[in-house]
C-alpha cells in the first residue's frame, strides 16, 4: 500500500494539472481565436445591444410573432440560466391536460384556422431552449401573423422561407426555421 | 421517416468503423509500450511524470497489486471532487458566486463522477462554478476512462501472455491511456464542437434584452424572503413580467469533448446534450455519437491485435452491433409510431416529440438514445422520460444487459469479455468439455469471478429498486404517476449500477436518500466488477496457452457470435423480465387500451 501511495497522489496531481488546467486552457486559446462567436455564445445584437443568441430560444406569445416550441423551464419559460424538459411520461393525464391547452391557446389566438397542429408546437422541447420549429409549425402560423401585421401573406412566406434550414449537409438532423431569426426579421419589416 | 431511420443507421456505423480501425492500431501500439512515431514529442512529459511519481515503467504488478494501486487512485479522486465541490464557494473561476454543494449531493457526484457514471442529482448551471466543472469534472471524465481503458488493457493481456505473474504497471497504463489517446482526441474533438456553436469562455452568465417581454408567475415573496400562504395553506402567485434572458456561459466545449470520448455523459447544463450550447446542430450531434462508441469499439480491435488474431475482435464487435442495431430499431419505431394521447389532445400526429429538439427530431433523437444506453455513456438529447413506454424500456434494458453493447470505455469490453467466458462455459457444458477460451483453460475460479462480476449489477439494481419503492423518502422522488413512476426507479437504479448515468429525469433524485442509495449502487457496480475481472486477468496470465485441436469451439465464427449474444440476452432476461413487466410493459398495454 505505501509504495502505491507516492504514485497515486503524485500522478494524480500532475494529471489534474494537464486534464483539467492546461487542457481547458488550450481549447479555449485556440476556439476564441477561431471561432469568437461561437466561442462566446453565438450573440445577436441590434442597435449595439445584445438581445438574444441564435441558438437559444426565446418566448413569443404576442399573435404578430411566430411561437416557439413550448418550454418547461422554471421559474418563466425559456430560462438561458436554468435549461429543462417537462420529463412528463406519456401516459401522464398532465401531460395531456397541457397539450390540450396549448392546442386552445393556438386556435384561439386564430380562430379562423382548422389545419392540424404540428405536433412540435405543442410539445415541449428538451432543453425548453429549443431555437427552432417545424417548418410545419411556421407555416401553421403564417397567416396569423400576416393579418396581425398587415403584411401580404408572400412576403410573410418569402421570411419563412430565408429562415428555414434544411437538413445539415443534406443528410443530419431535420429541416427547421429560427423563431428568434424569423421573427426579428419580422420586426424589421417597417 | 423510416428510409431515413434506415440510412442515419448505416451512416453512422460506416463512419464509425472508417474511424475506429485506425484508432484501434493506434492504441494497440501505445499500449506495447511502442509510442507510435507521431507522438514521440510528448514523450519526455511521461518520463517527467514518472520521474516525479517514483515509477519505474518497466515494473509491473500482478493482479493484486494493480488492483490496490488502481482502487488508491480512484478513492484520491473521490476525496477530491468531494473536496472542490464544498470548498467552490471561496474559490475562484466562480462568476456566478455559487456556493457550497451539500454533503450528499457532493459525495454522490464525487462517486458519480470517479466511477464513469456521471449521474447528476443536480442541474449543472445552477449548481457548479467554472472551477468545479474543469478541475474536478473534466479531470476524473479522463481519469475514470482511463481506468477503464486500464483494466480493459489488463484482461487482454491475461489472453495474451502465458504463464506470466505479472498484468501490467497500472501507473504505466493510466498515463499512457490519458496522454495518447484521450488528451489528442479530445483536443480534436473540442475544437470540432466549438466550431459547430458550443461556447467556451470564463465570462458570466450573460444577459440579454429579449424581443418579447415574457409573463410568468411565481411565487409572492414577504420581507423575510419566504412564500406567502393563502388561507388553504396554497403558495400565492404573483404575475412578474421580465425583458432579461440570462443565457448560462462556461468552458463547455473542453468538458463536452471529453465528456463523449469517456464515455462519461455528466452534462455542463441541466439538459446535457439537448442544450443547444453543449449540442447546438446536427452535425455536433452525429460528432457527438460518433465519439460515444469510437474508443469502445476500436477496442474490439485492439482486443482482436493483442490476443494475434483479429477475427476475435470482429467476433465480439459483431454481436455488440447486432444487439445495437435490434434495440436502435425497436426504439425508433416505438417512437415514430409515437403517444396516440397527443393526436387525442389535438396534434396532427402522434410523433412523439415531447422533450425532444426540433433540430435532431425523432431519428436522430432515438439512435442517439439508444447510443448512450448501449455505450455506459448516459448523455442525453432527448429527455428519457418522456419516451414512449416501449422507446423508454430499450434503453432501461440496454443498460441491465451490464453496459456490454459497446459500454463504457474499457469497461464494455471487460464486461463483454466476461460474457464470453460464460459463452465458452456454457458451450463447453454442452459438449461435456473443458471450456477454453483463446487457447486459456476456463476453471473454477474464473467462472466463480465471471459469476460476481456477472451477478454484482443485476443485485444492486433489484434489491435497490426494491427498497426505494418500499422507502416513503423513495416513492417521494416519483414525478409521473402509475407505472410510469415505477420505471422512473428501476431506470434509475439501472443507471447508477452499470454506471450508465441518464435519468428519468422526472426522478427528484437529490435527496439524501437517492444520494446515498445511489452512491452505493455506482460504487459497487464499478469496482465489485472491476476487482474480479483483474483477478480473471490475472490467474488467466500465469496459465499456458493451449494450441486449439479438433475439439476446440473456434471463437471467431458466427455460431460464437450467436452463442456470445444469446448468453447476454438469457442473462438480461432472466434478471429482469419481471421488474420490467411491472413498468413499461403495463404502462404499454395501458397507453393501447385507453386510446383504443
Amino acid at each position: 500500500m505505501k509504495n502505491h501511495l507516492r504514485p497515486a497522489l503524485v500522478l494524480f496531481g500532475a494529471l489534474t494539472l494537464l486534464t483539467g488546467v492546461l487542457y481547458p486552457a488550450l481549447v479555449t486559446g485556440i476556439a476564441q481565436a477561431a471561432f469568437p462567436q461561437a466561442a462566446n455564445g453565438s450573440l445577436i445584437e441590434r442597435d449595439g445591444k445584445a438581445v438574444g443568441s441564435s441558438l437559444i430560444g426565446q418566448n413569443f406569445s404576442s399573435p404578430r410573432y411566430f411561437w416557439g416550441r413550448p418550454s418547461a423551464t422554471g421559474p418563466m419559460p425559456y430560462n438561458g440560466a436554468n435549461s429543462s424538459g417537462s420529463n412528463q411520461g406519456p401516459t401522464n393525464p398532465a401531460l395531456a391536460d397541457a397539450v390540450k391547452a396549448r392546442v386552445a391557446a393556438l386556435k384561439a389566438a386564430d380562430p379562423a384556422n382548422t389545419a392540424a397542429v404540428p405536433v412540435d408546437l405543442i410539445t415541449a422541447s428538451a432543453s425548453g431552449l429549443d431555437p427552432h420549429i417545424s417548418p410545419e409549425a411556421a407555416a401553421y402560423q403564417l397567416k396569423r401573423v400576416a393579418v396581425a401585421r398587415k403584411l401580404q401573406i408572400e412576403r410573410v412566406q418569402a421570411l419563412i422561407d430565408a429562415h428555414t434550414e434544411g437538413r445539415q449537409w443534406g443528410l443530419l438532423g431535420e429541416p427547421r426555421v429560427n423563431v428568434l431569426a424569423l421573427n426579428m426579421a419580422l420586426d424589421a419589416e417597417r | 421517416m423510416q428510409t431515413n431511420a434506415v440510412l442515419q443507421l448505416v451512416l453512422y456505423l460506416a463512419v464509425l468503423l472508417a474511424l475506429a480501425w485506425p484508432l484501434g492500431a493506434h492504441i494497440q501500439k501505445v499500449f506495447s509500450d511502442e509510442t507510435p512515431r507521431y507522438m514521440r514529442w510528448l514523450a519526455p512529459l511521461e518520463r517527467l511524470f514518472y520521474r516525479l511519481a517514483g515509477v519505474k515503467a518497466d515494473e509491473e504488478a500482478g493482479w493484486k497489486g494493480y488492483a490496490i494501486g488502481l482502487i488508491l487512485f480512484n478513492l484520491i479522486g473521490v476525496v477530491a471532487v468531494y473536496a472542490l465541490q464544498r470548498l467552490q464557494g471561496v474559490l475562484p473561476f466562480n462568476p456566478q458566486g455559487l456556493g457550497a454543494v451539500s454533503p450528499d449531493s457532493s459525495f454522490n457526484t464525487a462517486i458519480s463522477f470517479v466511477t464513469n457514471t456521471n449521474w447528476q442529482g443536480y442541474g449543472g448551471e445552477t449548481t457548479m462554478s467554472y472551477l468545479t466543472q474543469m478541475l474536478v469534472l473534466t479531470v476524473q471524465n479522463f481519469l475514470s476512462a482511463a481506468t477503464g481503458i486500464a483494466v480493459a488493457i489488463a484482461l487482454i493481456r491475461g489472453f495474451a501472455r502465458k504463464s506470466s505473474a505479472t498484468i501490467g504497471n497500472v501507473w504505466v497504463d493510466i498515463t499512457r491511456a490519458t496522454l495518447y489517446v484521450l488528451l489528442p482526441l479530445s483536443i480534436v474533438f473540442a475544437v470540432a464542437l466549438s466550431g459547430q456553436g458550443v461556447i467556451q469562455n470564463f465570462k458570466p452568465y450573460q444577459d440579454v434584452h429579449t424581443v418579447e417581454a415574457t409573463t410568468f408567475q411565481q411565487p409572492k415573496l414577504d420581507a423575510q424572503g419566504n412564500a406567502l400562504k393563502d388561507a388553504k395553506g396554497n403558495p400565492v402567485l404573483e404575475d412578474v413580467t421580465t425583458t432579461t434572458q440570462t443565457l448560462a456561459q462556461g468552458p463547455v466545449a473542453s468538458q463536452e469533448a471529453i465528456k463523449m470520448i469517456g464515455t462519461n455523459g455528466g452534462g455542463f447544463f441541466n439538459a446535457n446534450s439537448a442544450h443547444p450550447y453543449e449540442n447546438p446542430t446536427p452535425l455536433a450531434n452525429f460528432l457527438q455519437m460518433i465519439a460515444i462508441f469510437l474508443v469502445p469499439a476500436s477496442l474490439c480491435f485492439v482486443f482482436g491485435r493483442m490476443v494475434g488474431d483479429r477475427r476475435q475482435g470482429w467476433a465480439v464487435l459483431a454481436a455488440m452491433t447486432l444487439i445495437f442495431v435490434l434495440a436502435y430499431g425497436a426504439l425508433v419505431s416505438a417512437e415514430i409510431a409515437g403517444n396516440p394521447a397527443l393526436q387525442q389532445a389535438g396534434a396532427g400526429s402522434a410523433l412523439n416529440m415531447e422533450g425532444k429538439e426540433t433540430r435532431f427530431g425523432v431519428v436522430a433523437s432515438s439512435l442517439f438514445a439508444t447510443i448512450t444506453t448501449a455505450a455506459s455513456c448516459g448523455a442525453v438529447n432527448t429527455m428519457h422520460d418522456s419516451l414512449t413506454p416501449l422507446g423508454g424500456m430499450v434503453p432501461t434494458l440496454l443498460m441491465q444487459l451490464g453496459e456490454v453493447v459497446f459500454g463504457g470505455v474499457g469497461s464494455g469490453l471487460y464486461g463483454m469479455l466476461v460474457f464470453a467466458i460464460l459463452a465458452v462455459f456454457i458451450a463447453g457444458l454442452m459438449v461435456g468439455r473443458t471450456p477454453e477460451y483463446l487457447g486459456k483453460k476456463i476453471e473454477s475460479f474464473e467462472m466463480k469471478m465471471t459469476a460476481v462480476a456477472i451477478l454484482v449489477t443485476p443485485i444492486l439494481v433489484l434489491a435497490g429498486t426494491a427498497i426505494a419503492v418500499l422507502a416513503t423518502a423513495g416513492k417521494a422522488g416519483i414525478a409521473n404517476p402509475g407505472a410510469h413512476g415505477f420505471s422512473e426507479i428501476l431506470y434509475a437504479l439501472s443507471s447508477a449500477a452499470n454506471n450508465n448515468g441518464s435519468a428519468f429525469a422526472g426522478l427528484s433524485a437529490n435527496t439524501q436518500f437517492y444520494n446515498v442509495l445511489l452512491g452505493v449502487a455506482m460504487w459497487f457496480g464499478r469496482f465489485w466488477m472491476i476487482v474480479p475481472i483483474l483477478a480473471i486477468a490475472g490467474s488467466l496470465a500465469a496459465k499456458k496457452r493451449l494450441n486449439a485441436n479438433a475439439g476446440t469451439l473456434p471463437t471467431h465464427g458466427p455460431l460464437f457470435v450467436l452463442l456470445l449474444i444469446g448468453s447476454v440476452l438469457l442473462v438480461g432476461a432472466l434478471n429482469y423480465i419481471p421488474a420490467l413487466a411491472l413498468g413499461p410493459i403495463v404502462e404499454h398495454l395501458q397507453m393501447a387500451v385507453v386510446h383504443h
